[in-house]
């Protein structure tokens, strides 16, 4: 009987998982230093606390793994967490409210269902969340530590899109449709399919025209946000607060000397954005992407806090990070040959060794000698040790392991570069 | 090569019929009141069908056991809604055999519109027989908080009380006639030949689909009259006394009828209408404070878990059936009813070396495809081959005459039996008997609040007990 991977998941290598801890350890770093702190939630979740209007679109809930679990008698059905931020806004509720100010990261798994099985249904996140305060200076807090992470991954061309969620459903909501017809057009341009919106019987003809004019707009400025402003704010006074705030998120973004995109059409997937919606491209292809969402927290059932996050695609990063941009020196390993009788020793050793911060494997009878750096034989008779190393092709003899670690220190043995 | 043909009884008999007897198939047998399983074709050497109930035929044909099949376009929808990447290909409309399924609220309750249920606090509880459209249909409207009760069969009685919603098949005048009211047309559904993916692509099936579709095409095409039009309510449906001193007893439908209603009476308890000849659900009983419905027993340890009926006579079976798939619920045995004993087997093909699981397990390990395990009772033949360490298995839910699954369309058999004598003549042998079964009275640990209500409860089990000690 061949056993057989599911279809639609992945296994991470040795040298993918290589990747994987060092895009993890980048990002965690980052964090840390912007005084966010990590956080881990549980990979299931009740089904209802992705289900209602602002959480996620119907084109995401259509592909959620949803089922009932051992306590499903009364039909609460439980899901593979779909999504990295609706958790930690309930974790927020559960257990954080009284907090003013909650700085929180994760690194999750999130499954998707996806028809073929070519690509994987389980992805992993590298997500921030900032809670508990609303200004263009939080957003572009996150858009910041979003980017450094990628300089860290020396990722270069990245390119920032800008959106805004409250630009789009303002003009919506002027389109005179009812309140379910405009979720329905905010799905689907969320979902990437603006060619519906031809297909809506608009009751403003003359909006009909700005509409899609407006979502294929693009620019690269805080004037293009100017100019459009000066366009709309006769006929759409509504409009002014959320362009104000565009257009101080992209002047600040200006300052600090970071390149975007402004591209209206943009968001997907989510409908809990109510603010400016940011993405991350390298090339055609997403890697990160995040926004304001004001009103999650209270939609949850939880105060009215404002929030805004992002989440960064790790099994996309895995394929782009290079990795002799990340490499270290390769790590020089001890190989250490215990004989027979010195198998006691020999375990003793290889503790010693790791105590001092070396990677020292025990001999097996199967390492190949020449991925080692150095060899360690350990012996019952004089002398009780011989360490040779295999590039140089030197021999020490000594008597303690103290002669050992000096050998070591002297001639460069490898210490703390272990990925 | 052998085509394997999978066709409908009931509701779509006649018209499957009728249709394939115009296409000139010559199948013997297949009319009204077909008594074979196995259906042969005069026309087509090669053809070989059987006949399913009509829900189990999109699956069988999607696993692979059938090339072909006739079924409802809502059986589809239904499998296609949590299984869309099924090898199931949808190839063509029938034109006949036409209805619609409704999402339906009880006429008395103010919620007639999306907009309106979505208002409803609470969960929203929703009873059918299709849970997956069910749960798709859920989360397109948006709904908040849902229960899915999957339901063996009659969802229409469970609104309002049971249920918020039902979704069912029907017309819009039928569902008048249960005093619903649609709330969304779901879907329209007819009669459509399905095929199975790979077949479809290596197999040779123009003869046979030619024939079909050239009278079908022939057949003047009828515009189906759009029936989702909102009837006027001409019903009003009255709930008894206020809900919570009463005691919601759920009785069997089916062939448990009979003894339960003998039981009854020497209890002295008299019910008006049971068994139904008109099929009312809703019979009346002399004993003061207790309302009656009559549902599959299959349904009812779900029910009594979520607090729908308080009292419920169903089999052990169906009892275990629910526990071993929600260990955490409420259900209680109260009085074994020592009514309807059945044993519960593991059943294979006579043809079959094997005479225990352990057989079965050594035989399993040495194949390479899956051991095919089919049961009504889905969640006690998965507990049966995991306990048995059984190795590769899938479980075939099945709705009804399972026996005649074995042995092209299954290996292994979990199925209930009183003397063993329907599985010998399908020339079957029992390996194991998993354990007995006979009808209970059962009830809910959740602690009641009224105690009018725990001393009808009381009072109930008391006068039972004596009237099958009395057996």
């Amino acid at each position: 009987m061949r056993i057989q991977r599911c279809k639609g998941t992945r296994d991470l290598s040795p040298e993918e998982m290589t990747r994987f801890r060092l895009i993890e350890g980048a990002f965690r770093d980052c964090c840390l230093k912007w005084g966010y702190n990590e956080v881990r939630t549980p990979t299931l979740e009740y089904l209802h606390l992705f289900t209602s209007t602002g959480t996620l679109t119907p084109g995401m809930l259509g592909k959620v793994y949803s089922f009932l679990d051992w306590d499903g008698w009364s039909g609460e059905r439980v899901v593979l967490r779909p999504d990295g931020t609706i958790p930690v806004a309930r974790l927020y509720i559960d257990s954080m409210e009284r907090e003013k100010l909650a700085k929180l990261f994760y690194v999750a798994n999130v499954f998707i269902f996806e028809q073929t099985g070519k690509k994987t249904r389980e992805r992993w996140q590298c997500g921030a969340e900032l809670i508990g305060v609303s200004s263009p200076l939080t957003d572009v807090e996150l858009v910041m530590l979003a980017l450094e992470v990628l300089k860290r991954l020396r990722l270069e061309g990245i390119e920032l899109r800008l959106s805004h969620a409250g630009l789009i459903r303002t003009l919506l909501a002027k389109l005179g449709l009812s309140a379910e017809e405009q979720t329905m057009i905010f799905d689907h341009i969320l979902d990437g399919d603006t060619e519906a919106l031809a297909k809506v019987k608009f009751r403003r003809p003359k909006l009909k025209e700005t509409l899609p004019s407006l979502l294929n707009l693009k620019g690269k400025s805080p004037r293009f946000l100017e100019n459009l402003k000066a366009l709309f704010s006769q006929d759409l006074p509504e409009f002014q607060p959320y362009i104000d705030d565009f257009i101080n998120i992209a002047e600040l973004l200006e300052a600090l000397g970071c390149d975007y995109q402004i591209d209206i059409a943009s968001g997907r997937g989510f409908e809990y954005y109510t603010g400016v919606i940011f993405q991350f491209f390298k090339g055609e292809e997403k890697i990160g992407g995040g926004g304001r969402y004001d009103a999650l927290i209270p939609l949850m059932g939880g105060k009215d806090i404002p929030a805004s996050g992002f989440a960064l695609y790790l099994d996309r990063l895995m394929n782009l990070v290079k990795p002799e941009a990340l490499a270290k020196p390769l790590a020089q390993r001890i190989l250490v040959r215990a004989q027979p009788a010195a198998v006691k020793e020999g375990f003793g050793t290889a503790t010693r060794l790791h105590e001092a911060g070396y990677r020292a494997e025990f001999y097996l009878g199967a390492q190949e000698q020449a991925d080692f750096k150095w060899t360690l034989d350990v012996q019952s008779k004089q002398p009780l040790f011989i360490l040779t190393d295999q590039v140089k092709h030197r021999r020490f003899e000594a008597q303690t392991i103290n002669q050992v670690l000096a050998v070591l220190r002297k001639k460069g043995g490898d210490k703390g570069s272990v990925a | 090569m052998e085509i394997k043909v999978a066709l409908p009884k009931g509701r779509l008999l006649g018209g499957t019929a009728a249709l394939l007897r115009r296409a000139g198939w010559g199948l013997i047998g297949y009319h009204e009141r077909v008594r074979f399983y196995r259906i042969k074709s005069g026309s087509f050497p090669n053809l070989s069908a059987k006949v399913f109930h009509e829900k189990d035929i999109p699956i069988q044909v999607a696993i692979g056991n059938y090339d072909l099949g006739i079924c409802g376009s809502d059986w589809i929808e239904e499998l296609l809604a949590k299984y869309p990447s099924s090898a199931l290909l949808k190839e063509g409309n029938l034109g006949y055999g036409e209805g619609a399924l409704y999402m339906a609220a009880s006429c008395s309750e103010g919620a007639s519109t999306v907009e309106e249920v979505r208002a409803k606090p609470g969960t929203i509880r929703i009873a059918s027989e299709y849970p997956n459209l069910a749960e798709s249909l859920a989360l397109k409207l948006r709904l908040r908080r849902f229960s899915i009760f999957p339901l063996w069969g009659a969802a229409e009685v469970y609104p309002p009380e049971s249920a918020d919603l039902a979704l069912v098949f029907g017309t819009a005048e039928e569902l008048l006639h249960y005093e619903l009211v649609p709330v969304s047309k779901v879907l329209s559904v007819s009669a459509f030949l399905i095929a199975n993916r790979n077949s479809w692509e290596s197999k040779d099936m123009s003869k046979m689909v030619a024939s079909v579709y050239d009278k079908v095409m022939a057949q003047e095409q009828q515009p189906s009259p759009d029936t989702a039009t909102k009837p006027e309510i001409v019903g009003q449906y009255l709930p008894e006394e206020a809900a919570k001193d009463i005691v919601r007893l759920a009785l069997p439908d089916g062939h448990q009828q009979l003894p339960t209603l003998h039981l009854l009476s020497k209890a002295g308890i008299h019910i008006d209408d049971y068994p139904s000849a008109v099929g009312n659900r809703r019979p009346t009983t002399d004993l003061p404070g207790v309302t009656i419905k009559v549902i599959r027993p299959q349904d009812m340890p779900l029910q009594v878990a979520n607090g729908n009926f308080d009292l419920a006579i169903t089999g052990r079976d169906w009892l275990m059936e629910h526990l071993y798939q929600f260990p955490s619920s409420p259900v209680t045995e109260l009085l074994d009813l020592k009514l309807g004993k059945v044993k519960i087997v593991a059943v294979v093909s006579k043809d079959l070396s094997v005479t225990d699981v352990q057989g079965l397990r050594r035989l399993n390990a040495e194949r390479a495809v899956p051991l095919r395990v089919a049961s009504e009772y889905i969640n006690i033949a998965d507990k049966y081959a995991r306990d048995n360490h059984l190795g590769l298995y899938r479980v075939i839910p099945t709705w009804g005459a399972s026996e005649a699954f074995l042995p092209e369309d299954a290996d292994l058999l979990i199925e209930n039996t009183q003397t063993g004598r329907t599985i010998a003549r399908h020339n079957l042998k029992i390996i194991d008997t998993l354990f007995l079964s006979t009808a209970w009275l059962i009830g809910s640990s959740t602690r009641i609040s009224s105690s009018f209500k725990r001393e009808r409860i009381k009072s109930i089990i008391k006068t039972l007990r004596r009237a099958v000690e009395e057996i």
